[in-house]
């Protein structure tokens, strides 16, 4: 097991090299002069542009870019925006905010998710069962934005309950609303996963032999019905762990959180190499994290799946 | 086991005029779109305290679930219509699931079909047993771990202690089986309800554990309520026999008496069509034992038949088909880092099989035999060695001559359910050979289909038909028709009839037979059954590790087999030495 951690996260060197190059290529091909675009109309004097190209580098070839930016990256340098803020200023502040947005977010669909699941899988076909599954899929078909809207609508606007919007510290308080818009989508899913998995392990042969051999029901479904069903439950879990960290663009703009996602957004419209790279990074980093943490999750569930080597 | 134990687990001491368990009029029905199909329809029977008692069927005779009905796990949407249940004097059809709670486990063991499937994957042996012992009150805290151990030790686990924390994969078919009968014991149920207990496993293996079963059981005085669709198993294993056909018990009372004299038709059948060391080879039956004939009257064996197998045997008796010599094939099997370990599956195997004979390769599972089928069939590569195919090697075929051998040379797998597309009806299945060797137009293969749906003997209107419609039976025809599309040389037929009950077993080899003597088909039979050999082949190869160890023509191996390991493997079927009554 150790090997295999070690393994995979040797892995990620690769990944990260190549990502972040991938990366900075795309950002330094999107057309446009970001520098121009600084001083909008009103052009600076001559050589202002030239002095600030060099201080970013922007007149040296792409790959010597890459390398100059990897090799600060390393000595904990991650260059600054445009606007002359260090990039891992940004960074100290918007990352805080996503991790407890979808870490919230998380919690509320793994708990909510799971149950509703378990309970909908055990009554199949009754009414529980049914409204569960017409409540999910309207989740599933109505987009994020809508459902955002209506939530801020009623319980913000209408209801008082919470902010409209959320203010620069982001206490939990406040995430609670766009956490619930966030875990929505993934709630549905895995009130479907969960429940079709429960229901095709109720039938398996060891839960009647489970049964027969005197267990009662409560420990029969707890012990021996939920485990095998969570394999997949948690697969899901894991991946979607590492789209929430990436940040969520359409929540974090309904209620104006200063998130990842507007950040990225944000410095990919003003061409922002460093800025958009560093994140990337970051985030590939917490991606590949996160799919370690399910595969090891995932044998810690299923003793089949070993990783000796 | 101390005495303590046993009387804490006692609710109340057995009257021993009263039976312990009484089935008066069970009737059970499953619900479906179509109403309630009933399933058991009126069943009785009586078990004594420390009796065994076997009820045999067939699949779809409505014994499994009458065992099922009695502990109240019945599957889906089954239940119990009418009748009583009387364990002890109670009626165990009226109990709430609470009051069931308290029945399973501690009065009523049960010891499932399937041992792969019965464990569950995600919890460790020990964890599995102990939980049995602490539900039922057996013990608690570290004394219900020492009595796991003990458990699992008297169920034939010897090292019992250093595989509590192992899981299940990591167990044997036989060494699991034994786990789930120490957890139907553990309790020291007064009825241990064992269905089809040993189905899944070898012959050898199955020996084994029901001698220990049956061990174990009398020094406990349990009484044993069998379910098993072999009347040779239930003969030698029970007192008393229930035979059921179609939900209802056609005929019972005590075993020997029902093979020596059956009265019910069905029983007549059912017992003439145990395959025993004393059935001869069907078509050999030309020469001799005219009565075997009639056994499987399911098929005409007229005199035609009898004539062309004549003018058959003359033809072969020249020409080697099939000639494997020295195959080996070396598995690697990777463990540590770049490290392998190598497995010799196959050691140096060789053989021939004459045109329009029945080769059987016989063996317990582990023993290579279906390796020597993938490597005859060109599904993976011989490590070294010739295979001759019609005098030319066929090791190194490529491309077109490939699929030209392919398609002389065709499969037929065991199992009649995963071998089939579930989403391609009866008809495309069949034409898919012919539609991927490109052979005729639509209406052409349509006529071939037609042709052989009427070899297999099933209706035309079948092409329609889905596997899920289809019963083993009929599946196995399926994929019997579906091998043949190609007009192929040789069948290579691995287990084919394995999964199917007695009945259904005797029509394939039939139709197989039949087949063989009309196309003048040569066979390669891979079985663990020496009971089904004796009824098809003409020569016989065991296999053990690997290796042929004995080679003979089928009547010397079955009567005066030369290997140790041959005898062992006759002495192993169940009902081997009885008398039949026929």
């Amino acid at each position: 097991m150790i090997w295999y951690t070690g393994k995979r996260l040797l892995q990620m060197i690769p990944v990260f090299f190549g990502a972040t190059l991938l990366i900075y290529f795309m950002v330094f091909s999107l057309p446009g002069d970001p520098i121009a675009a600084l001083y909008g109309d009103r052009p600076p004097a001559p050589g202002v542009i030239e002095q600030i190209r060099a201080q970013y580098n922007l007149d040296k070839p792409f790959i010597v870019q890459y390398f100059i930016y990897i090799g600060n990256f390393f000595q904990g340098d991650l260059g600054t925006t445009y606007s002359g803020r260090p990039v891992s200023d940004v960074m100290a502040k918007a990352f805080p905010i996503t991790a407890r947005l979808a870490l919230l977010a998380l919690a509320i669909e793994a708990i909510f998710g799971i149950l509703v699941g378990l309970v909908a899988g055990l009554r199949k076909g009754k009414l529980f069962d049914t409204s569960a599954l017409v409540v999910s899929l309207l989740l599933i078909s109505v987009p994020t934005f809508v459902i955002g809207f209506v939530l801020q609508y009623v319980f913000a606007v209408k209801l008082g309950w919470a902010r409209t919007t959320v203010s620069s510290e982001a206490p939990l308080s406040e995430l609670l609303l766009p956490a619930l818009v966030l875990a929505s989508v993934s709630f549905a899913y895995i009130v479907r996963l969960t429940r079709a998995s429960v229901s095709d392990n109720l039938s398996a042969d060891f839960v009647r032999t489970a049964t027969a051999k005197g267990l009662s029901r409560r420990r029969v479904v707890g012990v021996h019905v939920l485990r095998n069903s969570l394999v997949p439950v948690v697969t899901f879990l894991g991946v979607d762990l590492g789209s929430l960290m990436v940040g969520a663009i359409v929540t974090e703009g309904i209620f104006n959180i200063n998130g990842v996602g507007g950040t990225v957004y944000k410095a990919i419209k003003l061409g922002e190499g460093p800025t958009v790279v560093s994140f990337i990074a970051v985030m590939v980093v917490i991606f590949v994290l996160a799919n370690l943490l399910v595969d090891l999750l995932y044998a810690a569930l299923d003793p089949r799946i070993r990783y000796a080597k | 086991m101390s005495q303590t134990v046993i009387e804490s687990i006692g609710e109340s001491a057995v009257v021993s005029t009263e039976p312990l368990l009484q089935i008066r009029d069970l009737e059970v029905g499953f619900q479906t779109q179509h109403g309630l199909v009933p399933a058991v329809r009126g069943v009785s029977l009586t078990l004594n305290a420390g009796q065994t008692l076997a009820i045999v069927g067939e699949s779809g005779s409505g014994k499994t679930t009458t065992a099922q009905a009695i502990i109240k796990l019945l599957a889906g949407t089954g239940k119990i219509t009418a009748g009583q249940i009387l364990f002890e004097g109670r009626d165990l059809a009226g109990l709430s699931d609470k009051q069931m709670q308290d029945v399973r486990g501690r009065l009523i063991g049960y010891v499932p079909q399937d041992p792969m499937s019965n464990l569950n994957p995600v919890w460790n042996i020990g964890f599995q047993v102990e939980e049995a012992i602490r539900a039922n009150n057996v013990a608690q805290g570290k004394a219900a771990r020492q009595r796991t151990i003990q458990v699992l030790q008297e169920a034939g686990l010897s090292d019992a202690e250093d595989r509590l924390k192992q899981f299940p994969h990591q167990f044997s078919g036989g060494m699991r089986q034994r786990v789930l009968i120490g957890i139907g014991l553990s309790a020291r149920p007064k009825l241990l309800i064992a269905d089809e207990p040993t189905s899944a496993l070898d012959v050898t293996v199955q020996r084994q554990i029901l001698d220990h079963l049956g061990t174990l059981t009398r020094d406990y005085g349990t009484s044993v309520l069998f379910i098993t669709h072999d009347l040779g198993l239930a003969a030698e294993r029970a007192e008393q026999l229930v035979v059921m056909y179609k939900g209802k018990v056609v005929e019972s009372g005590p075993s020997l008496e029902i093979l020596a004299n059956p009265q019910h038709p069905y029983t007549q059948r059912l017992v003439a069509a145990a395959p025993s060391l004393a059935s001869r080879r069907i078509q050999s039956a030309k020469s001799q034992d005219a009565d075997d004939v009639e056994i499987f009257s399911g098929g005409s064996l007229d005199t035609t038949l009898v004539a062309r197998a004549a003018e058959r045997e003359q033809a072969a008796a020249t020409q080697d088909l099939i000639k494997v010599q020295n195959i080996s094939k070396m598995y690697r099997i990777r463990t540590k880092g770049l490290r392998y370990n190598e497995l010799l599956a196959v050691n140096d195997v060789s053989f021939a099989i004459k045109k329009g004979t029945t080769t059987a390769l016989v063996g317990e599972s582990g023993s290579g035999k279906s390796t020597v089928a993938k490597l005859i069939l060109q599904l993976e590569s011989i490590t070294s060695g010739q295979i001759e195919f019609d005098g030319q090697d066929v090791a190194g075929l490529k491309g077109a001559a490939l699929l030209k051998f392919r398609r002389r040379v065709q499969p037929v797998f065991q199992d009649p359910y995963g071998s089939l597309d579930p989403q391609y009806n009866v008809g495309n299945t069949i034409a898919e050979p012919l539609l991927a060797h490109k052979i005729g137009n639509a209406a052409e293969r349509q006529a071939r289909v037609r042709e052989l749906l009427d070899q297999v003997s099933l209706p035309w209107a079948t092409r329609y038909r889905y596997p899920s419609e289809l019963s083993g039976g009929q599946r196995q025809r399926i994929a019997v028709a579906r091998a043949l599309a190609l007009k192929p040389d040789v069948l290579v037929l691995d287990e084919a009839v394995s999964a199917l009950d007695v009945l259904v077993q005797g029509q394939i080899l039939n139709l197989l037979t039949e087949l063989q003597t009309e196309l003048g088909l040569t066979y390669l039979f891979i079985t663990h059954d020496l009971a089904v050999v004796r009824l098809v082949a003409d020569n016989v190869c065991v296999m053990q590790k690997g290796k042929i160890v004995e080679t003979a023509s089928t009547d010397e191996v079955f009567d005066s087999p030369r290997e140790a390991y041959t005898q062992e493997l006759l002495a192993a079927i169940p009902g081997g030495n009885f008398q039949f009554g026929r």
